[in-house]
């Protein structure tokens, strides 16, 4: 039987990198929620957030968390621009076509990545990198910490927009009732492209708060992209609360599956859950019947 | 003449071209390109007959290709079996993995991008499968030993090559034909179009879409039996990554879903392009990529019927320019 300590670290661990992937699959669940699309350029677009953050601190020297504003804003307004100026005018309303262009705009920007930056792996160094915490019998990474914290803040926000604004409203009603919406005067596609860019903020922050622990490579969104959904399935397409809980879950059961099996066949546990979730509760763990 | 007799013609016309073209070609690249844009539009007609005829949209036909590669490499390596023999076996194994994975996802009702992430998952947990696992060689992968004889599948030139994938390439043009006006085929469509519909008037849609995913994946199975034939290799990545699950279905999405012709269209004008770009922008690495991908999106953008049903798209472009 596994040391207790050890095992306590393990669910540390893995709940710190849990509410990382949780911020990922937030984005991604309003984008599905609002747009019912599959945003298969995600994980790119994580990517491109990171690069972000590391050019800030290379070139400018800008702490990763005091750019954090910054790479938001940048993510919200480039997420906008995508979706009203490519992914809307190209669906022409069928899905398949949605997925196409956004398999297209991951490729594309995978490639923009890898002619600028070649594929070196990129990671910063900050004074914090390397300070752990005591937490118990445990010692976590304190920028793990810090992003859990932020991860749970950022979720708490996005809650509040949606939730308790007019915006947040419009989104809620475009979600459920596209025509209903719009014949209320709401603007479905300005609301489209806001969630688009609220979902691609989302990676901003996430990516603020990963690199300081993390690496970026022009391939480093695909790992992101499966694990995300997977939460997202979890949690039930479209749910916040889902999201967070189901990045929770997922992060504790990586890093366990990984604990118990190694490292590449620790991966199997997410993707078992996640075919069994789709197949027994669609709806997910936290969604109400569709 | 009647539509099955125009697409049968068409058909005939087709190998006839293709394989004419071969005997008088000389220059190695061009067999060469020839024999990989037939095998990219193998895959693609495979995914057609789920994803354009059926409507389930699968992003992990990896998995069928994967199967039949490693059972192609596997049945000759392990069990001593004639490559030829394994190519049935290959096919047949694929067939099984579609079943299973489409009596599970089918009779739960699975459908629209549930159905995509569920094939996706699967795929990669084949992949994680066969990194892990011992027989499958781990993350090294397989090899098969060189034994140049048309007996062993294994042909010196790539004239040989070129024969097989273009016999397979006209065998699934034969079973598109066949979906298109048979009885199978017209309850396929039905259940795409109007899944409660089509159970209204009697059609079972899960028989039905297990069929084709059946079909789908029996052909996607060869399509990897092809590669490992011509390759002699095989690795977790190339057989289950999601690239292969990519190609074939981007193929037939920018060909044209659901026609008889635009798999073959969409998945030799991609090859196409991707040869061009690699030769004018391989010094830069990542360009090519770049102009692969616009070029993905303008197809998108401004023929949404993929290019079999370019002519309509350019004409009602053209027509709504003048009236806007």
């Amino acid at each position: 039987m596994l040391d207790p300590a050890i095992l306590f670290a393990s669910v540390l661990n893995g709940l710190t990198t849990g509410a990382v992937y949780a911020l990922v699959a937030l984005g991604l669940t309003l984008i599905y929620g609002v747009l019912h699309i599959i945003n298969f350029a995600h994980g790119a677009s994580l990517m491109v957030a990171l690069y972000a953050v590391w050019l800030l601190h290379a070139r400018a020297g800008i702490d990763p968390y005091l750019a954090l504003p910054l790479v938001v804003a940048a993510m919200f307004a480039l997420g906008y621009a995508l979706q009203r100026l490519i992914v809307n005018r190209a669906s022409h309303g069928k899905d398949e076509n949605i997925l196409l262009v956004t398999l297209g705009l991951a490729i594309v920007l995978e490639n923009v990545a890898l002619l600028a930056f070649k594929s070196d792996t990129r990671t910063i160094d900050t004074p914090y990198t390397l300070a752990t915490v005591a937490i118990g019998p445990a010692f976590i990474a304190l920028p793990k910490l810090i992003a859990f914290g932020g991860a749970l803040a950022a979720a708490a926000l996005l809650w509040v927009i949606v939730a308790r604004t007019d915006l947040g409203r419009a989104i809620r009603a475009v979600a459920k009732e596209k025509q209903g919406a719009r014949l209320c005067g709401i603007d479905v596609d300005h609301v489209y492209a806001m969630s688009f860019g609220i979902g691609l903020a989302c990676l901003g922050a996430a990516a603020c708060f990963l690199l300081p622990a993390y690496y970026v490579n022009p391939q480093v969104g695909a790992g992101f992209v499966l694990v995300a959904f997977t939460i997202v399935v979890l949690g039930g397409m479209g749910s916040f609360a889902g999201a967070l809980l189901g990045g929770l879950l997922i992060g504790v059961v990586e890093s366990l599956g990984g604990l118990w099996l190694g490292e590449s066949l620790g991966q199997i546990g997410i993707f078992m859950i996640f075919i069994v979730v789709l197949l027994f509760r669609p709806q997910g763990l936290f969604g109400a019947r569709a | 003449m009647s539509r099955l007799a125009q697409d049968l013609a068409g058909i005939a016309a087709f190998a006839l071209v293709v394989g004419a073209a071969t005997l008088m070609l000389d220059s190695g690249v061009w067999l060469t390109f020839l024999m990989m844009a037939l095998y990219a539009a193998l895959l693609s007609q495979a995914w057609n007959l789920l994803g354009g005829y059926g409507g389930q949209f699968s992003f992990g036909h990896a998995l069928f290709f994967g199967v039949g590669a490693y059972a192609q490499a596997l049945l000759q390596l392990s069990s001593g079996w004639n490559a030829w023999l394994a190519l049935a076996g290959a096919a047949a194994l694929a067939a099984l993995a579609g079943a299973g994975v489409g009596a599970l996802s089918f009779r739960y009702g699975l459908k629209g991008s549930y159905f995509a992430l569920v094939t996706l998952a699967f795929a990669e947990v084949a992949r994680i499968l066969a990194v892990s696992l011992g027989f499958t060689g781990g993350g090294v992968g397989l090899m098969l030993p060189l034994r140049e004889s048309a007996a062993n599948l294994q042909f010196g030139s790539r004239k040989g090559y070129i024969a097989l994938a273009l016999a397979l390439v006209v065998v699934a043009l034969l079973v598109t034909a066949w979906l298109r006006h048979s009885r199978f085929g017209a309850q396929l469509q039905a259940v795409r179009d109007n899944e409660d519909a089509a159970r209204a008037i009697g059609v079972d849609p899960w028989a039905v879409k297990l069929g084709a995913i059946v079909l789908s994946a029996a052909f996607m199975g060869t399509g990897g039996a092809f590669y490992v034939q011509v390759f002699q290799y095989i690795d977790p990545a190339i057989g289950f990554g999601p690239s292969t699950s990519v190609e074939a279905l981007v193929g037939a999405i920018v060909g044209g879903l659901g026609t008889l012709w635009g798999p073959l269209l969409g998945a030799a004008a991609l090859h196409l392009l991707a040869e061009l770009t690699r030769n004018l922008f391989g010094a830069l690495p990542g360009l090519n990529m770049i102009v692969y991908g616009s070029v993905l999106v303008l197809i998108v953008m401004f023929l949404p019927r993929g290019l079999a049903g370019s002519g309509r798209s350019l004409r009602d472009a053209w027509r709504g320019g003048r009236r806007g």
